[in-house]
């Protein structure tokens, strides 16, 4: 028996950290999560076959009987604020980066401009008693730069926190974040911005997404973006997969007893109706063992 | 560190394992590498020994339905034939590792409690198992029911001794997985490319994805002695050779 026992396979070593973090927090879930769902927009928006318009509508009625509570509807890409207004939409959202480079190649200014562009915004979207919610990009690392300090991403949350921004959401751009890293960066972020006020929004491009929300939600933030089917491929990674899927959050969700007003099974019919409209399989793995079922 | 090669059973049940002999015999064992096969009997047992097996697992199940549905007994007859093969395994000093089917949920059952899952386990522990590896076989596990099967089990039976074999059918393998090494364990089972879908829900997918965990446990500073890069290699040969495409994420990233 004591050869047996002595025959042991190498551990894992350096589990003390983990533990710390978290065992204390183990159990401690928000009741209630708000799930964002961004398939109609930033799902969409990243997958290669385009659909009607009319299909987008009723992609976005489904999603809204499915009980989903914040449904993003659609995207206007130019940084001024009056056609966003003028087309009536209730709530504007504003776009940073933790990144130097990637708001040089995406929006070609740098952090500093960006953040004057979102100042401005939302100076127009508060006089106008109009919501803003703020996404920060590259939270957890960047296709161009590589490791993001989470110092870096708590200064750029703060900034656009204080302009009046009712909700960060933090972005894991391209999927390489792992918990622990996720952890670091939120504890940096927690100490400048309340975490009431946060939202993560999580790729699974290395299959890291849930997992990643489910530290997130550990620390107390209580909002998580999602998207249906799991729409939106990653454009930094050819063949990758991008968001984290709405069914396999929920059922998560569920399973820790959370709160969320979704019904699993409109949400999965949501699901099949823009998979087969796109012409392509869903990536969301309750979909694919309850569809075939 | 550890590859589980072949099991030793009929191979009317299961062809793919028919020529387990020849594989075993056929594979290079490298110093410092575990090279465990599956052995439902004493029958079994004797012809992995013969093969050059020098290590050895039984399955058992902590739902009843399941036991009798996939192995043919009770749980009860279950762990008499597995006595007996865990007896002359330490007669020869082979150890023995035990698997623990159905530990979050079951196709038939459905809920299952973890006193249940603690009772068989603490068994199969108490036999001479050396570890005890939990398995959410269908893949209906989350972290909330992980926990309150961990907790269960571990008064029982110390951390060290236990592993948790999470499938990925619901997309819950790494959340769960996070939650067990947050409560102590340290020993995951995964599947390159995640191959193995789930035969209970068909479509669905099986394992967790030995690239997705490793990706994991290197961005979390845990050092497994695992070249992740060599093991997408490995991926992309096992998913040619069975003409299917791979079910890890970082393989699908990287290639």
């Amino acid at each position: 028996m004591a050869t047996m026992r002595n025959a042991l396979p190498r551990r894992l070593v350096g589990l003390a950290s983990l533990r710390a973090v978290s065992t204390s927090s183990l159990g401690t879930f928000p009741k209630r999560v708000k799930i964002v769902e961004v398939g109609a927009r930033d799902g969409l928006q990243n997958e290669k076959n385009i659909v009607s318009t009319s299909t987008k509508i009723k992609l976005i009625d489904m999603l809204s009987e499915a009980g989903l509570p914040v449904i993003e509807a659609t995207s206007f890409v130019s940084p001024k604020w009056v056609p966003q207004i003028a087309a009536g939409a209730k709530e504007v959202t504003v776009f940073v980066a933790a990144s130097e480079l990637f708001t040089k190649k995406n929006t070609n200014c740098s952090i500093e401009e960006s953040l004057q562009r979102s100042d401005e915004i939302l100076r127009a979207a508060r006089a106008a008693g109009i919501p803003v919610r703020g996404y920060v990009s590259c939270v957890l690392g960047c296709p161009y730069e590589g490791k993001i300090s989470p110092a870096k991403v708590a200064e750029v949350t703060k900034k656009i926190y204080s302009m009046g921004c009712y909700e960060i959401s933090l972005g894991d751009t391209i999927g390489v974040g792992t918990p622990g890293i996720m952890k670091d960066m939120l504890s940096a972020v927690m100490h400048e911005v309340p975490v009431a006020a946060l939202a993560v929004h999580c790729h699974d491009t290395y299959g890291q997404a849930l997992a990643n929300t489910l530290v997130a939600l550990q620390m107390g933030v209580s909002v998580v973006d999602s998207s249906v089917a799991g729409l939106g491929g990653c454009p930094y990674a050819q063949g990758a997969s991008g968001n984290l899927a709405t069914e396999d959050l929920v059922y998560m969700l569920s399973g820790l007893g959370i709160h969320t007003g979704v019904n699993l099974q409109k949400l999965l019919e949501a699901g099949t109706f823009i998979c087969q409209a796109l012409n392509r399989k869903t990536s969301s793995k309750v979909a694919q063992a309850t569809c075939k079922l | 560190s550890v590859i589980e090669v072949t099991s030793f059973v009929s191979s009317r049940w299961v062809p793919q394992m028919a020529d387990h002999s020849e594989v075993m015999k056929g594979i290079h064992q490298y110093p410092g590498v575990r090279y465990p096969v599956l052995t439902p009997n004493l029958q079994g047992f004797h012809r992995a020994v013969a093969a050059g097996a020098t290590e050895i697992s039984v399955f058992g199940a902590a739902s009843e339905s399941f036991s009798k549905k996939n192995i043919n007994c009770s749980i009860e007859e279950s762990m008499q034939k597995f006595e007996e093969v865990v007896k002359s395994a330490r007669h020869m000093n082979i150890p023995v590792r035990g698997y623990v089917s159905c530990a979050l949920g079951c196709p038939y059952e459905g809920t299952i409690t973890p006193q249940k899952v603690t009772e068989v386990s603490k068994r199969l522990y108490g036999m001479g198992c050396y570890e005890i590896s939990l398995g959410d076989t269908i893949g209906v596990g989350t972290p909330g029911s992980m926990k309150r099967m961990l907790e269960s089990v571990m008064k029982e039976i110390p951390p060290s001794a236990l592993a948790v074999h999470c499938h990925d059918t619901y997309g819950q393998a790494l959340a769960n997985i996070l939650t067990a090494l947050q409560m102590g364990i340290n020993v995951v089972d995964s599947a390159v490319s995640g191959l193995g879908g789930c035969p209970y829900a068909k479509g669905a997918s099986g394992n967790v994805a030995t690239e997705d965990l490793i990706y994991m446990l290197n961005g979390l500073g845990l050092n497994t002695g695992v070249n992740l890069y060599k093991v997408m290699e490995a991926g992309d040969f096992i998913c040619k050779a069975v003409n299917k495409t791979t079910n890890s994420k970082v393989a699908q990233a990287s290639f």
